[in-house]
C-alpha cells in the first residue's frame, strides 16, 4: 500500500481514475449490488486485505446510506489459501479472517481492488468454503485488467481497463481524496 | 508487520530478534482463526512432507506438531528412537541424510543431547525445527508460553513472570527466559539451590530461593516439571520436601494476586509442582496453553518451511 509513485524514465503512468471517478464507481457498484440482491439482510461484503477491506467498507456505506441496512463487512485472508507458497522467495503475511457466522443463507460477496489472474479469487472463494456453505458468492472490483488464467469473472466491476501483462496498475486509497487515484504504469 | 522471515529452521529463542518473535506470535493469531472453523485446514503447505522425528519421547508435542502440520495440508510420518535405525547404531547425521534423501522439506527433531537440532540444521537442506534438544531450548513452548501470557494480558513489558521449579535441567526454562525478557518482562527463577545455580543471573533474571517471597508480585507463574529422568540423587531434596518448599499449594496459591496466570508446560506432576485442584482452576490457562501451541506450531512451520529451500 502507499506505493510511491515513481518517475523513471524507464516508467510512465497514466492516471485512468481520479477521486471522484472511484466514488462514482463505487456507488454504481453498490447499486447494483442492491438491486441483484433483494434480501439485503443476508449479504456480507468480503474484503481482501488491505485495500479491498477498504472498498467493501466504503460499498458498505454507500448501500446504508441508499436503503438504510447496515451491511456486515469481513475479511477474508488469502496468504494461507495461496497455492504457490513452496514456490515463492517471500512468504505472503498472514492475517486472520473474520466471516458473520454462519454462512449457510448468505450472499458473500468478495470485494477486491484489480482483478488480474483470478488466482487471488479463487483462494478467497476457498477460504470462505472453508467456514460453511454461503447460498451464494459474488465478485466484486474496482478494476478490472484481464489476463485471467481461471475460469473467474467479477459481477461487479468498477472499471474495465485493457492492460498488456507487464504493465502494472497502481492504486491509492487514503484519507485524502486529492491523492487519490489509480493509474496504468508502462514499463 | 514489515519484517521478513528469512530463516530455514528455528533451533531457539536465543538468536531471535524480538521483531521475529513477533511475527511468529502475530502469524500464530491468523492460524488460531483456523482452528474455529468448520473446516480446520488451509493448504498453506500443502505438497510439503515433515517428518517427527522424536528421539526422546513424547506425546504432547508430538501430537501438536502433527496436528498442525494436518491442519496445513502437509503429509506427516513419525519416526521414534525405537523404530528407526538409531537403534541399530545408525548416526543421527545419516538418518537426516536418508530422510532428505527421500525429499523431506521438515525434520521436527526432539534429542536428548543439546546441540542436536543445530547439527542436524547445519548437515541438511531440509528445515529443522527444535522440539526440544536436552536442557538447551524448546523454542516452540517458549513462543506457545509467551503468546498465552500476551492474550491473556494483552502485553509482555513490565509483567512480572516466575518461573519455578527444576531450571537446571529445563530447556523450557531457557526458552522462556529468552523470549520474556528480550519482550521487555521481568523474569523471576525460584527454586532449590541444587537445580538453580547462580550462572543464571547473566541471562538478565532475578533468581530466588523463597518462593512465598515472589508469589505475591507475579502477573504470571510459570510451574515447570520436576523432571524425574533427569534427576540425580544428590539434586533432589526428596518430593515431600520439594513440594514443602517449593509447591504451589492451595494455602500458597493464597498469595497470588487474583489475576495471576497459574501455567504448566506438561505433563503435570500432580500434587507435586502445582495442587490438583489449582491446575483445573480459574487461574490456569494450563489447556489455553495446549490449544495455542497448535496455532503456535503452525506458524514455525509456515515460515520455516513455506519458503522455497
Amino acid at each position: 500500500m502507499n506505493e510511491k509513485k515513481t518517475n523513471t524514465s524507464s516508467e510512465r503512468s497514466i492516471l485512468v481514475m481520479d477521486a471522484a471517478a472511484i466514488r462514482r464507481a463505487l456507488r454504481r457498484i453498490a447499486h447494483e449490488i442492491v438491486e441483484r440482491n433483494p434480501d439485503l439482510q443476508q449479504i456480507v461484503l468480503a474484503g481482501i486485505p488491505s485495500r479491498g477491506n477498504e472498498i467493501a467498507r466504503r460499498i458498505a456505506d454507500t448501500i446504508s446510506a441508499i436503503e438504510k441496512v447496515s451491511v456486515p463487512v469481513g475479511t477474508i485472508d488469502v496468504a494461507m489459501h495461496r497455492d504457490d507458497v513452496g514456490t515463492r522467495t517471500e512468504l505472503p503475511v498472514v492475517r486472520a479472517s473474520t466471516l458473520p457466522l454462519p454462512l449457510e443463507k448468505r450472499a458473500v460477496i468478495i470485494v477486491d481492488d484489480v482483478l488480474f489472474t483470478g488466482r487471488t479469487v479463487r483462494a478467497a472463494m476457498d477460504a470462505i468454503t472453508s467456514f460453511g456453505r454461503p447460498a451464494k458468492i459474488q465478485l466484486a472490483v474496482l478494476i478490472d485488467r484481464g489476463h485471467r488464467e481461471l475460469p473467474i469473472r467479477a459481477d461487479y466491476v468498477g472499471k474495465n481497463l485493457p492492460t498488456a501483462p507487464d504493465e502494472k496498475v497502481r492504486l491509492r486509497l487514503g484519507e485524502e481524496e486529492s491523492t487519490e487515484g489509480v493509474w496504468l504504469v508502462k514499463q | 508487520m514489515t519484517t521478513r522471515w528469512s530463516r530455514k529452521d528455528l533451533l531457539g529463542l536465543r538468536e531471535l530478534s524480538v521483531d521475529e518473535i513477533n511475527l511468529v506470535l502475530d502469524t500464530a493469531d491468523a492460524f488460531k482463526q483456523v482452528g474455529t472453523r468448520e473446516i480446520k485446514k488451509v493448504p498453506a503447505l500443502r505438497g510439503k512432507t515433515l517428518v517427527n522425528f522424536f528421539v526422546e519421547p513424547s506425546t504432547r508435542t508430538r501430537t501438536s506438531f502433527e496436528l498442525a502440520a494436518f491442519r496445513l495440508s502437509a503429509d506427516v510420518i513419525n519416526i521414534s528412537a525405537a523404530t528407526s535405525s538409531l537403534s541399530k547404531g545408525e548416526t543421527l547425521k545419516d538418518t537426516a541424510k536418508i530422510l532428505e534423501a527421500n525429499h523431506v522439506d521438515i525434520i521436527v527433531l526432539r534429542h536428548g543431547s543439546a546441540g542436536a537440532a543445530q547439527f542436524l540444521a547445519e548437515r541438511v537442506r531440509s528445515s529443522v525445527i527444535n522440539a526440544g534438544d536436552g536442557a538447551h531450548e524448546h523454542p516452540t513452548q517458549g513462543l506457545l508460553d509467551t503468546y498465552t501470557i500476551r492474550e491473556k494480558k494483552k502485553r509482555i513489558e513490565g509483567l512480572n513472570v516466575a518461573i519455578i521449579g527444576d531450571i537446571l535441567f529445563s530447556r523450557v526454562a531457557r526458552s522462556n527466559i529468552f523470549a520474556l525478557t528480550k519482550l521487555g518482562a521481568r523474569v523471576t527463577l525460584v527454586g532449590p539451590s541444587t537445580l538453580l545455580p547462580r550462572d543464571f543471573e547473566k541471562l538478565g533474571v532475578t533468581i530466588s530461593y523463597d518462593i512465598d517471597e515472589v508469589l505475591p508480585t507475579a502477573d504470571v507463574v510459570n510451574l515447570l516439571r520436576i523432571q524425574h529422568e533427569r534427576q540425580r540423587k544428590e539434586y533432589f531434596p526428596g518430593i515431600g520436601e520439594y513440594i514443602k518448599l517449593f509447591g504451589l499449594t492451595k494455602e500458597r496459591a493464597k498469595l497470588l494476586k487474583p489475576d495471576c496466570l497459574i501455567m504448566h508446560p506438561g505433563p503435570i506432576n500432580r500434587g507435586v509442582e502445582i495442587d490438583s485442584e489449582l491446575a483445573d482452576g480459574n487461574q490456569s490457562v494450563i489447556l489455553d496453553q495446549v490449544t495455542n501451541g497448535l496455532a503456535v506450531r503452525m506458524a514455525v512451520l509456515y515460515l520455516c518451511g513455506g519458503i522455497a529451500a
